[in-house]
Formats: C-alpha cells, sequence, structure tokens
C-alpha cells in the first residue's frame, strides 16, 4: 500500500497520535519562537519606517499574519468537521474543536493589533472599518462553535454538532465580507485602508514571511497539544492510557 | 391502506402546526409585541426630535425584527422534541426536510407576516418618511423569510439541550449579520437615493438558495443534535 | 497543515452497511434479521453484538434490568440513533436502516401535542405515516376506548390515556413491525388487557412486534420468545474492544 496512505492510516489511530504530538510538539514550538523572533527584530530594527505612518505600522508584522492565521484556522476546522461528519473518525471531531480556541486566539489578537495601529490613524480606538468588522463576526462565530461544543455533554455529539455550525459559518464568511464591504461604501465610513496606499518595501517581506512562518508552526505545535489532551480526556478509561499514566507513575516513583 | 404522499403530509404538517398557533395564540403573538416595544425604546432613549427618529426608523425597524425573530426561534423546536412528536416526525417516510420546510413556512407565518403587517405603524412611530416605506416592506418581506430559515437550522442545532439562554442568539447572530445589512441597508440606500433595489435582489437570490439549502441542513443538524 | 486520518482505531464507518463477509441471506420467513449489532456511548459498549431475528407473527420480548440497553436497542432499530457495528436484514434484503413505512415506534415519549386533541393528534399521524386500509382516526380512538374523547386536548388525558391514544396510533399505522418500548407502563388492568388483545390480532395477521419490558409487568400471551439483555458481561475488556456484551437469547415459547 502507499506508504503515505499507510502513514496517515496509522497516524490517526489514537495511541500513535498522542506519541507523534509528544514528540513533535516541542520542536514546533521552539521553531515558532525562533522565527518569530527573526520577524520581530527585524520588523522592529531592519525595516524602514513608513513615509506615510512612520514607526507604528510595524505592527502589522503581527497584525497581518494574525488575519491571515484566523481565516486559515476556520477554514481547517471547517474541513476537518466536513471529514468528521462524513467518515465520523473520531480523531478529527477533535482536531476541528482544537482549532477553534486557537482561532478565537489569533482573531482577538487581530482585532487588538489592528486596534492598537488604528489608533494613531483613526484617533479612536475602534473605526468600523471594514475589515475589523468582518473579523469582529469571525470571532463571534467561533465563540459559537465553541460554545455549542460545550454544552452538549455527549463529547462526540457536541463535536459533530459544533463542526456542522462551522460549516455553515463557512458558507457564510465570504457573504458576510461582501456584505461588510458593501455597507462600509454604503455609509462612506473610514476610507483608509489598514494596509494603506503605501507599497510594500522589498526589506518588507522577509521578516513578513518570517512572522507568517512563525504563526504557522505556532498553530501546528498548539493543535497538537490541544488535541493531545482532548484525547486523553475522552480516551482515559482506555488500555492505551492507562498503561501510558502507569509509566508514567512508575517513572516518577522510581 | 393509504400511503402518505407528499403533499398530504406537508399539509398534515403545515394544519398542524398553524392550529398549534392559534390554540396557544397569545405566544404566538409574543415576538411581535416584543418588536413593537423594541421600536418604542428608541424614541425613550434617543429623544423625540423628528428628523433624528427618521434618520434612525429603518435600521430601528429591522432590528426590532431581527430581535423579534430571534425570540421565536427557541420555541420552534423545543416542544416537539420534549413531547416526542419530533422523533416521530423523524420516523416518517417523508423526507423530514419537507417536514421542516413547512414548519419554517409556518413560523414565519404566524410569526414575521404579522410584523410586517404592522410595519406601517412602526414607521409612523418613528417618523420614517413616507417614500421609503415601501422599500422597507419590500425589504422586510423578502428577509424576515431569510432570517427565518437561516435561524431555523441554527435551532436545529440546539435541539435537544436544556433551555439555552442566550447560546442560540449567540450562534444565529453572525449568520443574521448580511440579510440586517443588506435589508436595512437597502432602505438607507434609498433614503440618500441611491439604487436599492439591487441589495433586495440580493437577499432574494440568498433567499431562493436558502429555500432549498436551509430545510436539507436543518434536517441533517436534527440528525446530529439529537440525543 | 491538515490530518486528515483515514482508519480510526476504534471503529470503522459506522453505519449497519454489509460486512465483507459472504452475506448469508436469511430465509424469507424473516421479517427483521439482526447480525453483530453494537452500539457505543462516549465510548463505552452499551450492547452487543446481538445477534437475533424476529418472524412475522411472533412478538420478541427484550427484557432486562435497568439500565442495561433496551430502549438503546428499540431507538436504534427504530432509525433514531446510529449503530457502531451490525448489520440489518428486513424480508432478506440488507438494508442501513429498517423502511420507515415497516416500523411503527412507541417510545417512553407520547408523540402528541398537549394542546391538540386525540382525534386531531390521530389525523396529523395519519397524514404523515399513512394509515392502515380500513382503519380511520375515530375507529381507531374507539378501539382503544377513547370514543367520547375526540376532542379533548390530549394534554388534559390521563397518561393512561395518553398511552392509549399512542396504541391508537399504533392500530392507524400500516407497519408491519411494532417497536413498544414499555407498552405496559401507565396502563391499568384494562388497558393491560388491551395491549395483548392488540398485539394478538396485529400478530395474528402477519405483523411482529418486539416489546421491552422489565419483566415485572404481564407478558402477551401469544407466541413469543425471550432477548434477555445482561449488564455483567457487557463491560469493556480492556483493550479487545471487540469481545463485549453478550446476548442471552433465552428461546421460550409462551402459552
Amino acid at each position: 500500500m502507499n506508504p503515505i496512505v499507510l502513514w496517515f492510516n496509522k497516524l490517526g489511530s489514537p495511541p500513535n497520535f498522542h506519541r507523534y504530538a509528544t514528540r513533535w510538539m516541542p520542536w514546533y514550538f521552539g521553531a515558532a519562537l525562533l522565527l518569530l523572533g527573526i520577524g520581530v527584530w527585524g520588523a522592529l530594527f531592519r525595516v524602514p519606517a513608513d513615509y506615510q505612518q512612520g514607526d507604528s505600522y510595524r505592527i502589522l508584522f503581527i497584525h497581518v499574519p494574525c488575519a491571515w492565521m484566523s481565516l486559515f484556522v476556520y477554514v481547517t476546522m471547517a474541513v476537518q468537521a466536513a471529514i468528521a461528519l462524513v467518515w465520523r473518525i473520531k480523531l478529527c471531531e477533535i482536531l476541528a474543536m482544537a482549532c477553534a480556541p486557537i482561532g478565537a486566539a489569533f482573531t482577538a489578537i487581530t482585532l487588538a493589533t489592528g486596534s492598537i495601529w488604528g489608533r494613531p490613524m483613526w484617533g479612536t480606538w475602534w473605526d468600523w472599518d471594514p475589515r475589523l468588522t468582518s473579523e469582529l463576526v469571525l470571532l463571534f462565530l467561533y465563540i459559537g462553535v465553541i460554545a455549542l461544543d460545550a454544552s452538549i455533554e455527549d463529547r462526540r455529539r457536541g463535536a459533530r454538532a459544533a463542526g456542522f455550525l462551522a460549516l455553515i459559518g463557512l458558507v457564510n464568511l465570504p457573504i458576510i465580507h461582501y456584505s461588510v464591504q458593501w455597507w462600509n461604501s454604503l455609509h462612506q465610513g473610514s476610507t483608509i485602508s489598514l494596509l494603506g496606499p503605501s507599497k510594500m518595501d522589498a526589506s518588507m517581506i522577509l521578516p513578513l514571511l518570517a512572522t507568517v512562518a512563525a504563526m504557522q508552526l505556532w498553530f501546528v505545535g498548539s493543535l497538537l497539544s490541544r488535541a493531545r489532551t482532548m484525547l486523553l480526556e475522552r480516551e482515559a478509561g482506555k488500555a492505551w492510557a492507562r498503561d501510558l499514566a502507569g509509566r508514567d507513575m512508575s517513572r516518577a516513583d522510581a | 391502506m393509504s400511503a402518505p404522499t407528499l403533499p398530504r403530509a406537508a399539509a398534515a404538517m403545515l394544519a398542524r402546526d398553524l392550529r398549534l398557533a392559534w390554540r396557544r395564540r397569545g405566544d404566538t403573538l409574543q415576538p411581535l409585541l416584543f418588536a413593537v416595544l423594541v421600536v418604542a425604546l428608541f424614541p425613550l432613549a434617543l429623544g423625540s426630535e423628528r428628523a433624528r427618529l427618521a434618520m434612525l426608523a429603518p435600521g430601528a425597524i429591522w432590528v426590532a425584527a431581527l430581535l423579534a425573530s430571534l425570540q421565536g426561534l427557541d420555541a420552534l423546536f423545543r416542544s416537539d422534541a420534549e413531547d416526542g412528536s419530533l422523533e416521530q416526525q423523524l420516523l416518517a417516510p417523508v423526507p423530514l426536510s419537507l417536514l421542516l420546510a413547512c414548519r419554517m413556512f409556518a413560523h414565519w407565518l404566524t410569526g414575521s407576516l404579522p410584523l410586517i403587517l404592522v410595519a406601517p405603524l412602526l414607521a409612523q412611530l418613528l417618523f420614517l418618511p413616507d417614500h421609503l416605506l415601501a422599500p422597507l416592506l419590500l425589504s422586510l418581506l423578502v428577509g424576515t423569510p431569510l432570517l427565518v430559515l437561516v435561524g431555523s437550522t441554527v435551532a436545529a442545532l440546539t435541539v435537544g439541550l436544556r433551555r439555552s439562554g442566550m447560546l442560540l442568539p449567540l450562534l444565529a447572530l453572525p449568520l443574521y449579520v448580511p440579510v440586517l445589512v443588506f435589508g436595512a441597508g437597502s432602505v438607507m440606500a434609498a433614503a440618500q437615493g441611491q439604487d436599492w433595489l439591487g441589495a433586495v435582489l440580493l437577499l432574494a437570490a440568498g433567499l431562493v438558495l436558502a429555500l432549498v439549502l436551509a430545510p436539507l441542513a436543518a434536517a441533517a443538524a436534527i440528525r446530529i443534535a439529537l440525543p | 497543515m491538515l490530518f486528515i486520518p483515514i482508519y480510526s482505531a476504534n471503529h470503522g464507518p459506522a453505519s449497519c452497511k454489509i460486512s465483507a463477509m459472504p452475506a448469508i441471506a436469511p430465509p424469507p420467513s424473516f421479517l427483521l434479521d439482526v447480525r453483530g449489532l453494537r452500539f457505543d456511548r462516549n465510548d463505552e459498549c452499551v450492547f452487543g453484538p446481538l445477534d437475533f431475528a424476529v418472524h412475522s407473527g411472533e412478538a420478541l420480548l427484550v427484557t432486562g434490568g435497568n439500565g442495561v440497553g433496551k430502549t438503546t436497542l428499540l431507538r436504534v432499530l427504530a432509525g433514531l440513533l446510529r449503530a457502531g457495528e451490525g448489520e440489518l436484514y428486513w424480508h432478506g434484503e440488507p438494508c442501513t436502516r429498517l423502511p420507515a413505512e415497516g416500523i411503527a415506534f412507541v417510545g417512553h415519549l407520547a408523540g402528541h401535542k398537549a394542546d391538540l386533541g386525540a382525534l386531531d393528534n390521530l389525523r396529523f399521524a395519519a397524514g404523515l405515516h399513512g394509515s392502515r386500509r380500513g382503519a380511520s382516526p375515530t375507529s381507531a380512538l374507539a378501539s382503544v376506548g377513547l370514543a367520547g374523547y375526540e376532542d379533548i386536548p390530549a394534554g388534559r388525558l390521563s397518561a393512561g390515556q395518553r398511552k392509549r391514544l399512542s396504541l391508537a396510533r399504533l392500530l392507524l399505522s400500516p407497519a408491519r413491525l411494532w417497536l413498544l418500548d414499555e407498552p405496559y407502563a401507565n396502563l391499568d388492568r384494562d388497558g393491560i388487557t388491551l395491549v395483548d388483545r392488540l398485539l394478538g390480532k396485529h400478530l395474528s395477521e402477519g405483523g411482529a412486534a418486539l416489546i421491552t419490558t422489565h419483566g415485572a409487568y404481564a407478558a402477551p400471551p401469544v407466541q413469543t420468545r425471550t432477548l434477555l439483555l445482561d449488564a455483567q458481561a457487557r463491560n469493556a475488556q480492556s483493550v479487545d474492544a471487540e469481545n463485549v456484551g453478550v446476548e442471552s437469547p433465552n428461546m421460550e415459547s409462551g402459552a
């Protein structure tokens, strides 16, 4: 059989996933921190100040990757949910539900950094910028998924219901985006787009790529960590989990 | 033996829901009263200055319609889930999506249509200019069914939960945002003298899509969520 | 990065699809045949794997203590819950779910609207499920002893009367297989006799029934076999999740 398919196959079994996650998690986090450090250093010290916005635009090196991640994580969550609903694979249910808090965090950071970025420009902490408004609705979508999953006692049923909600939200995302843009044009709100008319200087690309890669790696590490914990919680009665606990305890005694 | 044909089952469902709404007409009218209350709150909060209220009128009426729609949503499936009727509907030889579509239609007839009929009165309360009444009614006519369809799909996901409080509004609101934007926005566009029909047509397109997809999605959601 | 595990270690895609084993079709006198049926909740096996069959003209009694999974079994057969594993055969044909027009389910919840009258409730049920030839809502009400109660809202009926209303719904239904969850609950002696009489008539016309009961109530005086769900053996053994649950069909023929 195709070795890649075999690998996916094996990864799907809970003990294997646990082993994989435990082993690789620190590496993902470590690489993410390293790249983040490089990106932030480049953003703060190497990139020239913008001619229009001065130094305050530097926060875009955090804001933009987080915004991209907030959308990317939502799509990932929806894809996992779709697989979980069609094939009833338990691990996909867990992965989908683990994505939700991570995505919500990215969205919250996007909103916060967007607000900080906008303050020098708008004079207020919030302006109904179309992009930020879309992000706000996205945050509510995430919170809805988390809340629905939390309110159903049967964990598998909760994950499936919340996953279905995520899919409905996915269909709605482009609609929300375009409706907010139309709304903004209608009410002639702020015309200063956050990314501004200033072109991206060539030296900006590298730090931006670094922070984007850092966010991606952080997401994977965080996902592995959360999914691992959720898996242990749900499989607590199974033999492999008990063996694991037994081994850890005997190691602690020894 | 008479087999259950689709029209017959649909008619039975519709008749049942309308009859039930009539039996409990007090409960059925509550969302409407809520909408009127919400509209009455705006002048109380913002002052009765004519020009200011007239500017806010389309948005306020739309917000009231949206909140009223949310009010009635929780009760949509709860009663059937609690007394076992939903189980029997799941076991019927007719597609569940058809039964749910009839139920959503009955819900719109008893909940939103009275609101549309009362809308001219609400418009008077907020000094809405006369030339904006037609856009308002048209946008409500196209938008409220969309609210019912989308909201019912989300309500189907919470079937079987204990009284969920704010959960249902939280789940439904992000999906309501585009409807509100285009619905209220069309009237605002008319107020500014711009093209408003385009937004209503967009809503209508969304309505057609939802008419097909929402019953199917709601049927799937009920099967997922029912304990 | 997308994790797409294709296989889950616990179960394959859960459904009552035909397994890879060569299907030995059961003889056609069987109405319902169940093989290897198993249901899990929260990763604990509720019952299974079960093998049993129901012939037309007989009633299968499912007994066992509280919480052993009788109601869940009935709901799985009705199609309200999805089994983890197993195959279902209806009239010898394999299927994923029993056909809706072939089964009628009376569960713990009454299934009537409290605000509608008894006759209105039955009319709705007839519109939804179809009705047996020669049966009408009025005659069904009369058959269960609720003749004067057509317009009384179902919410004002007593628990026993509501049970009788569910039985009237059964009478109307054209289904061949009745799935009855604790049909004797809430009924007085006349009611118990009524259930027995209705069952006897249904079985003599070629129908079949699956009845759950504690065993403390009367059993139908018709040809019955008993399926005993045993609670002890169904606790999951540590690793071999397959070897869970047991069924001990006691083949007893009733009087």
